[in-house]
């Protein structure tokens, strides 16, 4: 009996809701009332209930049964975080077609790519922007039938014989109700639990981007399992401003959204993103690390400007918050005296600086994406704001590994999300196993064949190793960039880079070792934060090779580099990655010198060919070298810089041979 | 020539309609010198209308004549098909046209809101007593001009600086809020004044869009005078060229730029 109940549930869907559409039936029916949508515009948050919501929908979905859509067909989707474009894609899947979001910021070329793969037919476009690179891909890609638009202006002189304002198919699709409504409800009833509910394109940093096709199955699932983790209710407000096409977006502001029933807020304009977030106070938020460290960087440097009184509160409460904060939030025991004085701190204090940064509301919020500095993470926890990372893919419908509350570290991305199976295998990388496995790399059987394998179980091309002591996953770096040292030992060097960089003076770092007996690094300081620190102790510098060689700049680095090996040489497993010597680049990492890739990667093949004499150098012991190094300026041309660079030996803390790990 | 009742096509397929201003021969001293000479020219109904010329041609003149700020010693104004009297600015302002300065004008320490709410004053009928009672009639007057102008701001993209003070802004945005006041008042004409001087390639990317923009939305005639010539050439339907306070050229982009009196101007001969 259990079984075929079982069975049953998973044949129609969880509780017996198979689809987005069944779920927008579902709460406009049981709570019509409530906020589905909110969006600013003209100054104003205007509102959609559910019952407006699915009214809205329907009207697209009408429209596009008369432009003649297809099941199977799919209609791309490029443009910001708008309630008209979330409701496109809902009521693509009311007819039977696949809804495919774009980065709306990807140029022509990288557009016509994804277009061409997936062969749409539509494209729902935000801005006559989106509009124009649509037109100029259509000159050599002759397959899109129609366009749509949501914003009207400039877009009165297009022809329009292929194209439609959204607005206007939706009155004419409701104009036309009574032909299409029948066949819109065999429509919606057709929706297979296993049917295709989006395709969304992974970034592809190596390679063109795939398509990456997800089930009804894997975004229900998905997202009911997450949302009973963190206890999500539609009583949630969140803000929605990350890119529609990327996999997160999808689950928090139409997985979770539906299944829950919450509301999802679209901020004004890109720019008002940080206004609209304070004027929302969303309950449940995420956000990648870069935000928390622009706002804390915004408060430190507004606290400088502050009254005395206002500073020397703010610095004594925050002490107090980080020293007692964290546990509160985890539950864990603190003494009566210091609930009080965080009782008052939080009065004075955590309340209104919470109130200023948008977070009054926040019950609880994510970061992933990147590793996220512990100060920062620390920061925020300590003012009582529940923020937690997990690890996800798009490939896993989000959800690989997530932070339970009360185990909340800066240095773990948690423990196996609901119904999720973890395994490492023997070369460290990261599978995994669970209902949110996506279905296929669209129109790519050899590449879904290397990812997924005939069980279930999908690479993640990360590297990372499961705690004992708590269960907890831990991220190390790409598969492909762990590495061994001449000992045997594990070489990581993204989580000793990752180290570094928390230090606000360094950019960005490499580091070396792999295959050799110690590990070297090169430093790039940070010109905005080092040449803050010297113009405020006077030390003058006339340019970024000058600071990069200043004494006492190297002092503070080597500072950094001491405190770092102390807590590397800490970890059993990477202990031999301390950085025994360095060198500060006397130019910064540039993608226009090919160093590093458009979106800030260090590419360590390039780098490490271009300064091999610097490597050289690192190894043999010199305590100088000097170097000639080809750079681009910014219109093209080409010129050299030489310097000569002092290395510097770190002080290293000695670790006693460890077993290699078990093999 | 152009037939003045008729109007004509531009390249891009926007209909030009009838004459709404006409400028016929006109002077303008102070004292001995002769900023303008004896120009005649018209703006049409829903054309970009462009005045150039090198340094001290007499441009900001022109447009103070249009503007009503300048009263010339010759010559006649013709708007709307009738002569226009003397008028003071306000005046101007009711009749339908609104202009931007070359020297940014705004009220540095309001905010962007209140500076562009300011363009509505012609359309606020109720009295200091009214406003400082604010509930009722002043308090339904606000909410409907305020719609007025958040349209405005949506247009122009500046919804992120709405309560910023126009002081802390950048001098590029401060161009734009200034447009966005002289929008508000739902000018039938535009007198936009260097619209890009002191602007970089981005930013007068930028506003030539709003430009076209705001000529393609609302219908707005515009006049504008600007040094940048590549702008000027892709912006305007139509050029009056002028150089030391006289009219060497009138016509399309094309003509203008083929004109040898323009391209001596330009590049420079000697002045007899």
């Amino acid at each position: 009996m259990g079984r075929r109940k079982r069975l049953a549930q998973t044949q129609s869907g969880a509780e017996g809701m198979h689809s987005l559409p069944a779920l927008l039936h579902r709460n406009a029916t049981r709570f019509g009332d409530a906020p589905a949508y909110r969006e600013k515009e003209f100054g104003i948050w205007q509102c959609w209930t559910w019952a407006e919501t699915a009214r809205e929908i329907r009207s697209i979905a009408l429209g596009f049964l008369e432009l003649g859509v297809a099941k199977g067909d799919h209609i791309a989707v490029i443009g910001r975080n708008r309630p008209a474009h979330y409701w496109s894609m809902v009521a693509a899947q009311m007819v039977g077609a696949v809804p495919v979001p774009l980065y709306q910021d990807a140029v022509a070329e990288e557009m016509a790519y994804v277009l061409d793969h997936c062969g749409a037919k539509y494209v729902v476009c935000g801005d006559q922007e989106q509009v124009d690179k649509v037109i100029e891909i259509q000159e050599n890609l002759q397959q899109v039938k129609h366009i749509l638009y949501t914003d009207k202006r400039g877009m009165r002189k297009y022809d329009h014989s292929q194209m439609n304002a959204l607005d206007d198919l939706m009155a004419e699709g409701s104009a036309g109700h009574a032909r299409f409504d029948a066949e819109l409800d065999r429509r919606i009833a057709d929706i297979e639990y296993d049917g295709t509910c989006v395709m969304l394109y992974t970034s592809g940093t190596t390679g063109k981007p795939k398509g990456v096709v997800l089930s009804n199955r894997n975004v229900i699932e998905s997202a009911k399992n997450s949302a009973e983790f963190d206890h999500l209710n539609r009583n949630e407000d969140i803000l929605s401003y990350l890119p529609m096409a990327w996999v997160g977006d999808f689950i928090f502001s139409i997985g979770q959204a539906y299944w829950c029933g919450f509301c999802v807020n679209c901020p004004e304009s890109a720019d008002t993103m940080m206004t609209d977030l304070r004027e929302i106070g969303p309950t449940y938020f995420f956000a990648p690390p870069r935000v928390f460290e622009t706002q804390l960087t915004n408060v430190m440097i507004r606290m400088e400007d502050a009254g005395k009184l206002k500073q020397r509160m703010f610095h004594y409460f925050m002490a107090h918050a980080k020293k007692v904060g964290g546990l509160l939030l985890d539950g864990k025991p603190v003494g009566f005296g210091d609930r009080v004085k965080y009782a008052l701190g939080n009065m004075l204090v955590y309340g209104p600086l919470k109130d200023t940064l948008g977070y009054g509301r926040f019950r609880v919020g994510y970061t992933a994406g990147e590793a996220i500095g512990p100060e920062i993470f620390d920061f925020y926890r300590s003012l009582g704001i529940n923020l937690k990372q997990l690890y996800g893919q798009t490939e896993a419908t989000v959800f690989i590994t997530v932070q339970p509350d009360g185990e909340v570290r800066a240095d773990t991305v948690g423990v196996p999300a609901p119904d999720v199976e973890l395994k490492i295998d023997d070369k460290g990388e990261i599978h995994y196993r669970s209902p949110g496995v996506f279905v296929e790399y669209y129109n790519n059987p050899d590449s879904t064949a290397s990812t997924k394998d005939a069980e279930g179980w999908v690479a993640t091309g990360d590297a990372g190793f499961i705690e004992e002591s708590s269960g907890h996953l831990r991220i190390i770096d790409r598969a492909k960039d762990v590495g061994k040292m001449a000992d045997g030992s594990m070489f990581a060097p993204k989580y000793v880079e990752n180290k570094l960089k928390f230090y606000p003076d360094i950019l960005e770092v490499v580091l070396f070792g792999n295959g050799k007996d110690r590990c070297v690094a090169f430093i790039n300081i940070d010109l905005t934060a080092v040449g803050n620190w010297a113009e405020r102790n006077n030390v003058a510098y006339a340019s970024y090779q000058e600071l990069t060689a200043n004494s006492r700049v190297l002092e503070t680095i080597c500072s950094h580099v001491e405190e770092v090996n102390k807590s590397v040489a800490a970890d059993e497993m990477l202990s031999g990655c301390q950085v025994h010597r360095f060198v500060v680049l006397h130019k910064e990492l540039d993608a226009d010198d090919g160093e590093m890739t458009r979106t800030r990667k260090v590419r360590r093949g390039f780098v490490e060919d271009k300064f091999s004499d610097i490597i050289d150098a690192l190894y043999d012991g010199s305590k100088q070298v000097s170097t000639t190094t080809e750079v681009t300026y910014e219109d093209g041309r080409k010129g050299s810089i030489s310097a000569t660079l002092e290395i510097i030996d770190a002080p290293v803390v000695p670790v006693a041979q460890h077993k290699v790990a078990a093999e | 020539m152009l037939d003045s009742s008729e109007g004509y096509v531009t390249e891009d397929g926007r209909k030009i309609g009838g004459v709404v201003m006409e400028m016929k021969n006109i002077t303008l001293r102070f004292g001995g010198v002769v900023a303008i000479k004896d120009i005649s020219f018209d703006i049409r109904e829903g054309e970009i209308r462009a005045i150039i010329g090198p340094n001290g041609a007499g441009k900001s003149s022109m447009l103070n004549v249009i503007s009503g700020f300048y009263i010339p010693q010759e010559g006649e104004v013709w708007f709307h098909g009738a002569k226009r009297p003397q008028m003071r600015p306000y005046e101007v302002a009711r009749q339908g046209i609104a202009r931007t300065f070359q020297n940014i004008a705004l009220f540095e320490g309001m905010s962007v809101l209140d500076n562009v709410m300011t363009g509505r004053l012609n359309y606020m009928k109720t009295n200091l007593f009214q406003q400082a009672m604010w509930k009722g009639k002043a308090e339904a007057e606000e909410v409907e001009n305020r719609e007025a102008v958040e349209k405005i701001i949506d247009f122009l993209e500046i919804q992120h600086i709405r309560k910023t003070p126009v002081s802390r802004l950048p001098y590029g945005l401060k161009k734009r809020v200034e447009l966005a006041r002289a929008l508000a008042a739902e000018p039938k004409l535009l007198l936009l004044d260097e619209p890009m001087a002191g602007m970089n390639v981005e930013e007068k990317e930028d506003m030539s869009r709003f430009i076209l923009d705001v000529n393609d939305e609302f219908g707005t005639t515009i006049a504008l005078i600007e040094h940048d010539m590549g702008v000027v050439m892709d912006l305007s339907d139509r050029v009056v060229v002028m150089d030391y306070g006289k009219k060497i050229g009138d016509g399309t982009p094309d003509e203008v730029r083929s004109n040898q009196d323009v391209i001596d101007a330009y590049l420079g001969v000697s002045h007899d």
